[in-house]
């Protein structure tokens, strides 16, 4: 159903068995599959952590922490048992990439799995996915069970000594869940509430046992690397970030799409190359980089490389791979309104900072974009999520407070043109004025 | 492997009260269990019923209570019945780019319910969701679980009319 679009420039590897009937666990052997985890056992530990590394992985979730590391942070020794947990629970808005590996490739998700489990040398791992990916569960759910079948899972993987257990599990609707506490809380069977940190999922995560949770395409990434090799798989991207990436390319674009390409690729270039550029000869207005929650950049700020580092400098994320595309037309207290309304919906509640921050944002915004406003509220929302930054439990709260601030910071002058009844220019232009009597 | 189930069933079919027994053994504790069967069991029974509470509480060993708390919190978990097709228009910011508000407006219309409401024949309900991962393919709606994708304001009525037909004749 959903399909990968493909460009010259795109890259081949994570979808390297994309459409080629992979979901069959003997077109998975026959295109190189298990091969990886394979030689995770021959290799060992502290070997596959070292080549985690050295690919210069890091998370595609949306924090970008580099895997290896991750992986390291795991203690050798522990008294409970250890766990590894994908999180599939893609909620992002903007993101829809994890759900073509899971469609594609899911042998790739459940190999990924046998070798961060070697790493770290845990018994069991976890395969979360949002409830309403419900086909992808069952192709999930047939995936492990023919590696079962064929002795890659259960006891003895392999013919080795290691035992492996691997549960597909599914959600139930909840952005918040994709958040890596709250989702260890879900599979506990409770309400999705994040965890306060420290400690961190590496000592006590899962049944207060040591944990590496990571994004589903991170985890289906690890097989590659062992394919073609970390120093390969580095050079593939720029400094400190290797690889390619699922990028998800929406909105106002000739060609939206997923595309596989290589971190770092400019981000002009993905719009007017890749994505085909603004449909019906109109101008760009805006792109929001890396899912919902990453700030906004102008048209003037996309001539930049998409890799972690180089939108961090430019003031934003790379998150999740969400590129959505804004063309002149768009409101951006509309679209500002929008995003805060997600958060608001989807906040946990749990924490006062973004239960009432994104509560009070979304009825500000909603007052502003009706033309009931004055310039004073304009500084009130920008002063109100500020404030949210880095004082709630978890990042939902700064999710929804980055991008708000961006919105306002670049396009104060469309926040100014709704004031004091003038309501949304976009809808003024598209009702006439009343008549005057 | 004993023919006797491991719980007394009295309110699923035999092969989801089966897939039950056996999920409760998967993980640590049992209690892992309970999002996966309230959903599976509301695909059956089509909501959330008391009796579909107590049994998997009393599956889970678990209160009632401990099931209500989680059930309140996610947002695919429902304790009233929906429509046989239970229509989800996304209006995120990329099916919002790509006239996901307008989809829905014309949904309304379509079906004269509002949004969480269900048409009187209870062939269909609506509502309003947030983003279901179809950024790329906007804008996009599922019914029940089916992705539908790249819409216009027709194609959505062809889809609705294969739904309406597949009702009329009384497939699931």
């Amino acid at each position: 159903m959903a399909t990968l679009t493909t460009h010259p420039d795109c890259v081949p590897l994570i979808s390297y068995r994309f459409g080629k009937g992979a979901t069959n666990i003997d077109k998975y052997l026959e295109l190189d599959g298990y091969k990886s985890a394979r030689k995770a056992l021959e290799i060992g530990p502290e070997a596959i952590i070292n080549e985690m590394k050295a690919s210069n992985l890091r998370g595609r979730g949306g924090a970008g922490f580099p895997t290896g590391l991750k992986w390291s942070f795991v203690p050798k020794q522990s008294a409970k048992p250890k766990y590894v947990l994908v999180n599939g629970d893609e909620s992002e808005p903007g993101t829809c990439k994890d759900r073509l590996i899971f469609e594609h490739d899911p042998h790739a998700v459940v190999e990924g799995v046998i070798i961060a489990a070697l790493a770290i040398q845990a018994k069991m791992g976890f395969i979360y996915l949002r409830g309403e990916y419900r086909y992808l569960i069952e192709i999930m759910e047939r995936a492990v069970a023919d590696a079962y079948a064929k002795g890659f899972l259960g006891k003895k993987i392999f013919g080795s000594d290691f035992d492996l257990d691997v549960v597909v599990q599914t959600g139930a609707g909840a952005y918040e869940v994709g958040e890596e506490s709250a989702l260890m809380e879900s599979l506990e069977g409770k309400r999705g509430v994040p965890r306060i940190r420290p400690p961190f999922p590496a000592v006590v995560g899962l049944y207060g046992g040591p944990t590496i949770i990571n994004n589903a395409e991170t985890i289906a990434t690890v097989p590659h690397i062992f394919r073609i090799g970390a120093a390969e798989y580095a050079k593939l991207g720029t400094e400190r970030n290797g690889g390619t990436r699922l990028f998800c390319l929406s909105g106002h674009l000739e060609r939206p799409g997923v595309y596989e390409l290589p971190m770092g690729y400019n981000l002009r270039k993905m719009i007017y190359e890749v994505g085909g550029g603004i449909p019906k000869g109109r101008k760009l207005k805006a792109v929001v980089p890396g899912g919902s929650s990453t700030p906004v950049l102008t048209a003037d700020e996309i001539d930049i490389g998409m890799d972690f580092d180089q939108v961090g400098k430019a003031g934003s994320m790379l998150g999740s791979g969400g590129v959505v595309v804004l063309d002149e037309t768009v409101c951006m207290v509309e679209f500002a309104l929008r995003t805060m309304k997600f958060y608001q919906h989807e906040s946990c509640g749990w924490c006062i900072p973004c239960r009432e921050g994104t509560d009070w944002l979304k009825k500000s915004l909603t007052r502003l974009h009706a033309g009931g406003a004055v310039d004073k509220d304009i500084d009130d929302i920008r002063y109100l999520a500020e404030n949210m930054l880095g004082r709630t439990f978890c990042p939902l709260g700064d999710a929804a407070a980055m991008p708000t601030i961006g919105f306002v910071k670049k396009f104060r002058k469309e926040f100014e043109d709704h004031l004091e009844g003038r309501g949304c220019p976009k809808h003024r232009a598209a009702e006439p004025e009343p008549a005057l009597v | 492997m004993s023919t006797q189930p491991a719980f007394p069933n009295t309110i699923f079919s035999p092969a989801l009260a089966a897939r039950f027994d056996r999920l409760v053994t998967l993980y640590p504790v049992k209690r892992s269990a309970m999002v996966p069967m309230l959903l599976y069991a509301q695909d059956e029974v089509g909501y959330l019923s008391e009796a579909v509470i107590g049994e998997v509480a009393a599956r889970l060993g678990v209160s009632e209570l401990d099931v209500r708390n989680v059930i309140s919190y996610y947002s695919l978990l429902r304790t009233k019945p929906v429509g046989k097709y239970h229509v989800q228009v996304c209006t995120n910011i990329s099916c919002m780019l790509r006239g996901g508000n307008e989809l829905l407006e014309h949904c309304r219309r379509k079906l004269n319910v509002e949004n969480k409401g269900v048409t009187p024949d209870g062939v269909f309900s609506l509502e309003e969701v947030e983003c279901i991962g179809a950024c790329s393919w906007a804008p996009a709606v599922q019914v029940n679980y089916d992705f539908h994708e790249n819409l216009t304001p027709s194609s959505m009525d062809k889809v609705l009319a294969e739904y309406r037909a597949k009702a009329q004749n009384g497939a699931k």
